[in-house]
């Protein structure tokens, strides 16, 4: 399977995700491509951002939109809530603070989709233990000097860090090397050694809000007011 | 805004007269009967769909592509503006006009006072980017066009793209907005002032009534156009351009000629200004600039409205290199419509020419603004 295949099966199970006429944010939308395939089987009104220069200057001539930026610094504009989906597509393993990204995307949407290449596949532990070296394999193809990727975790550490957060995740794919689809959570042994790549729809737990009763109007003038 | 659709106006030879209207300024003066110069390019389509218009910087005009009979030279965006060029007039009926305040034939400080054979000169009301606006309105309505494909701007130009969308959203679907701001910066007002006093203190400028003995305080308007120039450009391009290199000489003078190529080429800058542009004009136009601030109120307007803007594109675009409005200042305008989930695209194009950069041969901004314009059109097609 090579890299646009990985990509274009990436996005075909994304797409899979994704209700009718919902708002999305794709963060690293590269010229759009995603955002083309899901406003035209979905129709969905979709919005994105992309570090590359040239990749964004190509969405926005293609008609998207498009804001030229870096999602770890730029997300904190978008208000709580205004997308229905986040997609952090094939990038949480290049980000410099994944966990605080992770909550950034469960306040801008309502879910979020996340898929990553997982380093716990068996060809990845294999090569490291044989060849003592840092694994060089199809979906993580970088050398460990130059590569994007700066923080490799298992789907393991994953489940384990949504736990922490109390984050649910409300599906999960996982493919294996040879593109064979199944659901994570319901295959229980052997998953974190066989995934290749993995795909989260995840949601925050739905707490009930807080009501304060109060008879009078006083409590809401003073919220007025320390706002 | 009510706009009281005058029946006296009329459309004559590319100048658009209001009369009697009584403009109301923002100052709270009121000009009773003004004209805009205004030039049009391409063809207005049948259901009045396509019609863009393209907003000038500060010392910009009307002539935006073709001949300009004022330099006997290429309109200031013929580069960007003509069949097949990214803003096709193949496809899109173009408008430009010369702001109100300006000396290219619009209503401003060289123009007669009304009933008069005394040009305005200093009694001409001060004007902004606000009330610019709102006689364009009045235009794009004497030319029968409900509603405008696209207001397109840089510098001055953005600003008032910007006051478009914020006065006028159900009148437009988009804005392309380039190296702009919501606001003209201390810095930016300080360099304006310094334009401003050069032409103040020229003896000849005579508290603006110098058309009274047909003088130009040249002096000081051409060394407001010299300081404005380097506020242009980048230290990288000037130093790409003219480094050290000496003018039409192999040693240094040793005294105060024009010894360096850039010292040349800015007094090049400001004699071939003085030619074209009136300073009482130059006056009135940077106070408008430094009067335009959005800081606080952009987005409770776009928020709070009364009028339709959920429909509304904003194409936001800046220069690495420009250090008069700097990406920094776009970026806000970006973060505020994010914050309210507007449809905004927004990128900063790696350049050294400085904020001169729109005007300029970047096929970046071409290809940015050709897409983002055809791919936009169609969809209001289909």
């Amino acid at each position: 399977m090579n890299k646009i295949n990985s990509i274009r099966k990436d996005w075909s199970l994304i797409e899979t995700l994704i209700a009718e006429d919902r708002k999305i944010l794709d963060i690293g939308c590269g010229d759009g491509g995603l955002m083309e395939q899901l406003e035209n089987n979905r129709n969905a009104i979709t919005h994105g951002i992309e570090l590359n220069r040239d990749l964004a200057a190509n969405a926005i001539a293609r008609g998207f939109n498009v804001v030229h930026g870096n999602a770890e610094l730029d997300l904190s504009q978008y208000s709580n809530n205004s997308f229905d989906y986040v997609i952090l597509s094939q990038t949480l393993q290049a980000m410099m603070k994944p966990k605080d990204i992770l909550s950034e995307l469960l306040r801008i949407g309502s879910k979020a989709i996340v898929s990553f290449p997982n380093f716990g596949h068996w060809k990845i532990r294999l090569q490291l233990l044989i060849s003592g070296k840092m694994p060089v394999t199809e979906s993580l193809p970088y050398t460990w000097y130059d590569t994007p990727n700066i923080h490799f975790f298992t789907i393991k550490d994953f489940l384990n860090l949504c736990n922490e957060m109390n984050i649910v995740i409300e599906k999960s794919i996982g493919l294996t090397s040879k593109g064979k689809q199944f659901d994570i959570s319901e295959s229980v042994t052997g998953v974190n050694f066989f995934t290749h790549e993995a795909i989260f729809l995840l949601s925050y737990k739905n707490y009930e809000p807080i009501k304060i009763k109060s008879s009078k109007k006083v409590f809401a003038k003073n919220s007025v007011i320390a706002n | 805004m009510k706009t009281k659709f005058n029946t006296d106006t009329k459309l004559e030879s590319e100048i658009a007269y209001f009369e009697n209207i009584n403009l109301k300024l923002e100052s709270g003066d009121i000009i009773d009967s003004f004209k805009l110069a205004f030039k049009t390019y391409g063809k207005l389509n049948a259901d009045k769909t396509n019609a863009i218009l393209v907003c000038h910087a500060l010392t910009g005009d009307q002539y935006v592509a073709g001949n300009n009979p004022i330099t006997g030279r290429e309109g200031w965006w013929s580069r960007m503006v003509g069949p097949n060029k990214p803003i096709d007039t193949n496809k899109f009926f173009v408008i430009c006009s010369n702001v109100l305040g300006g000396c290219a034939g619009s209503t401003g400080p060289k123009e007669l006072q009304n009933g008069s054979d005394v040009a305005y000169g200093g009694n001409f009301p001060s004007v902004t980017i606000k009330d610019m606006v709102k006689a364009q309105s009045l235009l794009i309505e004497s030319l029968n066009i409900e509603k405008l494909f696209s207001v397109i701007g840089g510098s001055m130009g953005a600003m008032q793209a910007l006051q478009w969308a914020i006065d006028f959203p159900d009148r437009i679907l988009n804005i392309i907005h380039i190296a702009g701001a919501l606001k003209h910066s201390a810095q930016n007002i300080a360099f304006h002032e310094v334009g401003r006093q050069a032409i103040m203190s020229d003896p000849i400028w005579k508290n603006g009534k110098y058309f009274e003995n047909n003088e130009v305080p040249e002096r000081g308007l051409s060394v407001a156009r010299m300081i404005a120039h380097i506020t242009y450009l980048s230290e990288n391009a000037m130093h790409r351009k003219f480094g050290r290199k000496l003018q039409s000489r192999d040693i240094i003078s040793f005294g105060f000629d024009a010894d360096f190529q850039v010292e040349s080429y800015l007094r090049y800058q400001g004699k071939s200004f003085v030619e074209r542009f009136d300073a009482n004009s130059y006056l009135y136009l940077t106070r408008a600039m430094d009067y335009f601030d959005h800081d606080e109120t952009f987005r409770k307007n776009i928020e709070f409205s009364h009028n339709p803007n959920n429909h509304l594109k904003y194409l936001i675009v800046s220069f690495t290199s420009d250090w008069l409005f700097p990406t920094i200042e776009s970026k806000m305008i970006v973060n505020q419509l994010n914050s309210l989930s507007r449809e905004v695209s927004f990128l900063e194009i790696d350049t050294d020419k400085g904020h001169d950069s729109f005007l300029l041969e970047e096929p970046q901004l071409d290809d940015v603004i050709k897409g983002f314009l055809t791919n936009n059109f169609a969809k209001i097609d289909e």
